[in-house]
């Protein structure tokens, strides 16, 4: 039962109902980047070259595009739920959060979605 | 905040120790990771464009003082990836008492800068 008014509510001040479903996917993705994480640091530290030709073959590689895809992936999402918890709790004034908020959800959702056609393109390019 | 004035929490009156330490620290190597995780994809990006683009941003990767950010991201991603293992644990229970909240948190410490070194020695430098 809420306590509060639904005026108050509608203005912002009570609960949006979508705080355990933030929180368990805060921990899903954190889970799904352990893994992740440490596969990318370990396949960063064996990778030979870094030239072009190089990286592109190993882009290429089923494996590490699957997982490349899969790291974008949760990592956007993780780091989109993080930075919503920072911005919640330092910036004030309810125009400047949302203006802030939405910034923020535009360049995680922009950067993943275009990370992930980078790594579909050249797996699947000539 | 609709006129009214809340109390915000008291940490000023606390006696900072380890676990406030980490605490902020988790905060602030989450921020940077993201920062880090600009910079992969637009390394990703670039290689999908081609091998001028792929050039141009592997310049700036490959430049000396581009290493201090390279080794800061190490620290915030093995910081971040060990204590992130201490904050599941919390979440399903374990490790709350006083004296292996400390014990975690100085193994985490320890975990970071071996990690960050032995990855800085042989990936980076």
């Amino acid at each position: 039962m809420s306590l509060m008014t639904p005026l108050n509510r509608v203005l912002g001040l009570g609960t949006g109902k979508g705080a355990a479903e933030h929180w368990w996917l805060q921990r899903t993705t954190a889970v799904a980047l352990l893994p992740l994480g440490l596969w990318l640091a370990y396949a960063l530290l064996t990778l030979p070259k870094f030239d072009y030709a190089s990286v592109v073959a190993w882009v290429r590689e089923p494996v590490t595009s699957i997982l490349l895809i899969l790291l974008v992936v949760a990592a956007g999402y993780h780091s989109a739920l993080g930075i919503q918890v920072v911005v919640e709790d330092y910036v004030t004034g309810k125009g400047l959060r949302a203006a802030t908020l939405m910034a923020s959800t535009l360049a995680h959702v922009g950067l993943t979605i275009a990370a992930v056609f980078a790594v579909l393109k050249i797996a699947f390019g000539s | 905040m609709h006129g009214v004035q809340r109390p915000l929490s008291p940490y000023w009156i606390y006696r900072w120790e380890i676990t406030m330490w980490l605490s902020s620290l988790h905060r602030i190597t989450g921020l940077l990771l993201s920062l880090g995780a600009v910079a992969l994809a637009v390394w990703l990006i670039a290689l999908a464009m081609g091998a001028d683009s792929f050039d141009a941003v592997a310049r700036v990767y490959g430049a000396g003082w581009f290493k201090v950010p390279l080794v800061g991201w190490a620290f915030c991603f093995f910081y971040h990836l060990s204590n992130g293992v201490r904050h599941l644990a919390w979440d399903a229970g374990y490790g709350f008492d006083p004296k292996r909240i400390r014990a975690s948190g100085w193994t985490v410490v320890v975990v970071t800068f071996v990690a960050t070194a032995a990855f800085a020695y042989a990936a980076i430098f």
